[in-house]
């Protein structure tokens, strides 16, 4: 071309060969540069509008898993029904240090100062925070319900969390739901399946003796159908993960104390 | 390209569908087919996503270095497909929930790709913009199909309103529940397929075999 001359610096630029060294690394520096910078604006802006979607989700989980939602009813004045609690595992008691309606026990699991590495860790989460945040459900005259206990733990491909709701007694299930979870869908993604939730009304966690025999499995244990859940067809890791994560959330690291509790008729 | 515009954007629906003639982007149509709703906003993204990634590409065309064109079409893909899981999770987000990881393996859909190297490489922004467009028509007009069917006979509703009321509710209608799975979504698109190949039977591929004829004895 003749008259590349006369184009300046970016005419040049443009009809210069693309498969130069120059161009290439060029190129692939500015394509980069100009999607990342549209990535993450996207990201930022729409940050806050995700996170409020996600607390209406967990909240509309919340009254799922304690049988109470119905389609059209409004969510967040539902989920004022329940009252938030920050529970210290250890203890099993209330604690008031936290603020329960904005307590992230999740967040608070990063936090050295609130949570503990595990050693036993049979869920697959690491660190495990010390306070969680649980929701009772009263009855009009002022007796508990129901507790909602969240509970997380490692399927086959991703961490799934959900709640589990506990009848008063501390020892009949009500059902069990996850929010989030990244399994395989038409095979793990079935603990989604509410045929398959409805297995878990009215099992029983502990036997006459107190032990834990909740399981999850493909065949049924020596404890009795009333402590097992049959295990998903075809997700068999996904199945042995919930199996690991209501095991070990329901036992001495999780809930115990507080369930124990509960049996007890203390709260 | 004695193509005209009209023809781009209509070829793609029937003469020359992704799916049905190029049996491409069958993974996530099977996936997100068994409710009508959630296989119209896979359409909406895919859509978008192959009308815009053909245009960026197409503008850049003469500048992409065929050594990383590529890497090149799949930063400008990816960065589509993230912009459209952002909005989804911020303005609907019970049906991204449902998407899951389909809308991120849009990224990997073959139709996305396919337009970008076949016909976007090759051609002015507008004419691959319609291209795109129409490829993206093709394949949601396929997943609609499968959707209607799926659905109304799977759960007895379209875009979940009850139309044959199901004997679980008290109903006449009993569901197939194997039209839920993903599975069914084989038996629908195999048969849409044949449908397709025996109205335009020059859609009919040459066999790639043939069978010897034995002689008589």
């Amino acid at each position: 071309m003749a008259d590349t001359q006369s184009k300046g610096l970016i005419g040049r630029f443009l009809a210069a060969s693309p498969d130069s060294v120059g161009k290439t690394i060029f190129i692939a520096v500015a394509v980069c540069l100009v999607a990342s910078m549209i990535v993450s604006t996207a990201a930022v802006s729409l940050r806050p509008v995700q996170e409020i979607n996600k607390k209406r989700d967990k909240q509309l989980n919340v009254l799922q898993v304690a049988g109470l939602y119905e389609p059209g009813i409004k969510v967040a004045e539902a989920f004022a029904a329940f009252e938030p609690q920050v529970l210290d595992l250890e203890t099993g008691q209330f604690t008031d240090q936290f603020d329960a309606a904005n307590f992230d026990d999740l967040a608070a699991a990063q936090d050295p100062e609130l949570s503990r590495a595990l050693e036993n860790d049979p869920a697959g989460i690491g660190r495990q925070s010390r306070y969680k945040t649980v929701y009772l459900l009263r009855e009009e005259n002022g007796d508990l319900d129901k507790v909602i206990l969240p509970v997380h733990g490692y399927g086959l491909w991703s961490t799934l969390y959900g709640f589990i709701a506990v009848e008063e007694n501390g020892n009949d299930i009500f059902g069990l739901q996850f929010y989030q979870h990244g399994e395989t869908p038409g095979l793990g993604a079935e603990v989604d399946n509410p045929r398959w939730k409805s297995l878990w009304r009215g099992k029983k966690l502990h036997d006459e003796s107190g032990e834990l025999h909740i399981s999850v499995a493909k065949a049924q244990g020596p404890a009795g159908p009333e402590h097992h859940i049959d295990a998903l067809a075809g997700a068999t890791l996904t199945s042995v993960g919930v199996d690991n994560l209501v095991k070990f959330w329901m036992g001495e690291e999780g809930y115990a104390p507080f369930l124990a509790a509960l049996k007890a008729g203390e709260l | 390209m004695a193509q005209t515009k009209k023809d781009m954007l209509v070829d793609p629906l029937v003469d020359n569908n992704p799916i049905t003639l190029q049996v491409l982007g069958i993974c996530s149509a099977l996936a997100v087919t068994s409710s009508l709703q959630v296989a119209f906003v896979m359409t909406l993204a895919v859509t978008f996503v192959t009308a815009f990634s053909s245009m960026f590409i197409s503008i850049l065309r003469n500048q992409i270095p065929g050594s990383i064109r590529i890497i090149v079409q799949m930063v400008i893909i990816a960065s589509l497909v993230i912009l459209v899981d952002q909005v989804l999770k911020a303005y609907a987000f019970e049906i991204s929930k449902t998407l899951s990881v389909f809308v991120g393996l849009i990224i990997t859909n073959c139709i996305v790709m396919g337009r970008a190297e076949a016909f976007a490489m090759s051609n002015p922004p507008v004419a691959s913009f319609i291209d795109g467009l129409g490829n993206g028509m093709g394949y949601g007009l396929i997943l609609m199909l499968v959707g209607v069917i799926r659905e109304l006979f799977g759960s007895g509703s379209l875009f979940g309103m009850t139309i044959l009321e199901t004997v679980n509710n008290g109903g006449w209608y009993v569901p197939n529940g194997m039209l839920l799975l993903p599975p069914s979504a084989f038996f629908v698109i195999g048969l849409l397929i044949w449908g397709f190949r025996t109205w335009k039977p020059n859609q009919v591929e040459e066999r790639e075999y043939k069978i010897q004829n034995v002689e008589a004895h």
